[in-house]
């Protein structure tokens, strides 16, 4: 019994311990003319899909969940950011070669064909980002109609 | 008294964690200055051992003008091919790592002016997709997707700085949901890197590229 005791105290000390390790947030009021957006003539119901189920992840802007703050989720969601934005940022993505869109819209298609993304990670707590299959076509049209035009 | 002892334990513990966690933080930073300093470094030297290849190249293309600098892209890229015409995802992705070195040391440097930018968005393309490749063995089908797209990147390549073998562009139009892809072989005979044993033979060769 002490040593269960313990043994809590110690989880506990540590879960307090680790409240006190800083993450760097990914936040920014900054959209670039380089910004998906900016780049292409986007139809209104596909900007608020990519807006509402990537771009938490996929640009310099995440609208943080309040359970953020707590350690070690921002840990976890820090890393996912960063190698999410390493992958693909719609913030940057007019500063892509042709030839790198084509490779990212192809990539997008095949990865929400797939359901593959939004990640089941992120939409179990973002049940708003979970795209219907009107969505999914929605955007896949778009998309097929970009890879014809580029 | 007991009471005290717990208390003074738990002010104990908490304050080596904190410590700890707090040690871990600066240390992360150090890392971080060091990792920094190393990618430059790095950087810094590649650009320098580029530069002495460029030069050797130079002389060597002086000597042999047919010498093509996509010998080691395209060595990797078939072995890449075959894994896949084989089902092999294993072998897949540690060709696709050696597709990635090929293309991090492909030398720019006898690229025409006018062609230099094309082929450096070519080669960054290309690399995400072989690093993909790479980090997804198990995943045949992803592999097979982003080799589509290395397969296009490496077909404009060599429109540019020539091949040093006969390659056949082969398309086979059932892939990808009748989309179609294609794909670069050393053999006139079809032996499909997308369908593998499902469907060997779809295909049919465009061009003879030479």
């Amino acid at each position: 019994m002490k040593v269960l005791k313990i043994i809590a105290i110690i989880l506990f000390m540590t879960f307090v311990g680790i409240q006190f390790i800083s993450t760097i947030r990914n936040q920014s009021d900054i959209v670039p003319v380089t910004d998906l957006m900016e780049t292409y003539n986007v139809p209104e119901q596909v900007e608020v899909i990519f807006k509402t189920s990537c771009y938490d992840c996929h640009s310099n802007n995440t609208i943080y969940p309040w359970y953020n703050k707590i350690q070690p989720v921002s840990w976890i969601m820090e890393g996912h950011i960063k190698e999410a934005k390493a992958e693909l940022n719609f913030n940057e993505f007019g500063s892509y070669s042709e030839r790198r869109q084509k490779s990212k819209f192809k990539s997008i298609l095949s990865q929400v064909d797939d359901g593959e993304m939004p990640l089941t990670s992120y939409t179990w707590m973002h049940r708003e980002a979970k795209l219907s299959e009107n969505e999914k076509k929605a955007l896949e049209d778009w998309i097929n109609k970009m890879l014809e035009s580029l | 008294m007991k009471k005290f002892k717990i208390a003074m334990g738990v002010v104990a513990i908490a304050l080596t964690l904190l410590t700890v966690t707090s040690c871990k933080d600066t240390k992360k930073s150090d890392e971080h200055l060091e990792m920094d300093q190393d990618g430059m470094n790095h950087v810094g030297d590649e650009n320098m051992e580029m530069d002495q290849n460029g030069m050797n190249n130079d002389e060597m293309m002086n000597q042999d003008q047919k010498t093509s600098k996509a010998t080691a892209v395209l060595d990797s890229y078939i072995e890449l091919k075959n894994a896949l015409v084989a089902d092999n995802t294993e072998v897949a992705a540690t060709a696709g790592k050696t597709v990635l070195d090929a293309l991090d040391k492909f030398d720019q440097s006898s690229i025409a002016e006018a062609q230099k930018q094309e082929v450096i968005d070519i080669i960054e393309d290309a690399r995400e997709h072989a690093e993909h490749i790479s980090e997804n063995s198990g995943k045949m089908d992803h592999q097979r997707e982003h080799f589509e797209v290395l397969s296009i990147d490496v077909n404009d390549l060599i429109a540019i700085t020539g091949t040093d073998r006969v390659l056949y562009k082969t398309f086979c139009p059932m892939y990808n949901e009748g989309k179609g892809g294609i794909w670069l072989s050393e053999t006139k005979e079809i032996k499909n890197p997308y369908l593998g044993s499902k469907m060997m033979k779809c295909g049919e060769i465009q061009e003879e590229i030479k």
